[in-house]
């Protein structure tokens, strides 16, 4: 069994306003100097192959066709 | 014209749809599971909105997954007309039958409100009971209305006026990218919008400003 962690972010380009909101937030608890907050979102992931680049192909794909919205979103996949 | 309204969970402007689209063709659509893999023969199958699977991961995202999603995208390119409004316009791109991506609104709020749509393009199945620059009224209900492509998609859907609604008057409600508000596919056959037509038809709604909607696709202009 392998396991992976997905990251995924918005591209640039594209506005965050949940982003904006967390960083406004920041700032009115006090936070200075926050020049850009980005949210995105993680998955954990755990296959059962025990082949790390079979794996890592399949966890590809997944993001490709449903974790990412690849139009506005990049990912990355770290294998643990 | 016989048209077919998709059921998926957590879809719930269903009846709405299915009584205004009973109400301008004069016949009940048949209602579709998302389990079904076979859709009968309709000349039109409609997307309601609401909240599929809960808006989890993205909104529609899990919905355009569907088995019924596969049968819609067939039936789509052998040139049935396909209407995806609110949640069904964001189940239409997450299943990349439209270009582009539904993001949350501007202001992070839900808007529930009237809006005002500019008709961009009155030459599509669509939307042939308007005129283009024609305004009209129509509500909309959202949280994730917030229109993006890239720049040079943007440009090839004003090239191919594939813009059929945008958000007119100062009244764009979401952020949405030049104030799209509905966009067809390049054959013209596959419309994705997110307000609500199907909630102004008859007078009893306040106006049937979105009754041109239903009546174009179900060709019965002259009845409208």
């Amino acid at each position: 069994m392998i396991k992976a962690r997905v990251t995924v972010t918005l591209k640039n380009g594209v506005l965050d306003p949940q982003g904006k909101a967390i960083e406004g937030a920041l700032g009115s608890l006090g936070f200075e100097g926050v020049n850009q907050v980005r949210q995105g979102k993680v998955f954990d992931l755990e296959v059962e192959t025990g082949d790390r680049a079979k794996a890592e192909e399949q966890i590809k794909a997944m993001c490709d066709k449903l974790l990412a919205n690849t139009v506005i979103e990049n990912y990355s996949i770290s294998l643990v | 014209m016989k048209s077919a309204v998709v059921q998926l969970p957590g879809l719930n402007r269903d009846r709405d749809m299915i009584a205004a689209l009973t109400r301008i063709s004069g016949q009940a659509p048949v209602a579709v599971w998302q389990t079904e893999t076979d859709i009968p023969d309709v000349d039109l199958i409609v997307i309601p909105g609401g909240f599929s699977y809960g808006d989890y991961l993205r909104c529609g995202a899990i919905a355009a997954r569907m088995p019924v999603m596969e049968a819609i995208r067939r039936k789509a390119e052998a040139g049935v007309k396909v209407l995806g409004v609110c949640n069904g316009f964001q189940i239409l791109v997450e299943a990349g039958m439209l270009p582009g991506a539904l993001m949350r609104n501007a202001s992070l709020k839900f808007v529930c409100k009237e809006i005002k749509l500019e008709v961009v393009n009155a030459d599509t199945d669509f939307t042939r009971a308007y005129e283009t620059g024609q305004i009209i009224r129509c509500p909309v209900a959202h949280h994730d209305g917030n229109y993006f492509v890239e720049s040079e998609t943007l440009k090839s859907l004003e090239d191919n006026n594939q813009i059929v609604f945008r958000y007119a008057e100062g009244t764009n409600p979401n952020g949405s990218l030049s104030d799209i508000a509905g966009v067809v596919n390049k054959r013209g056959n596959v419309l994705g919008m997110m307000p609500h037509p199907e909630n102004l038809i008859e007078a009893a709604h306040g106006g049937n400003d979105g009754r041109g909607i239903f009546a174009s696709a179900l060709e019965v202009v002259a009845a409208a």
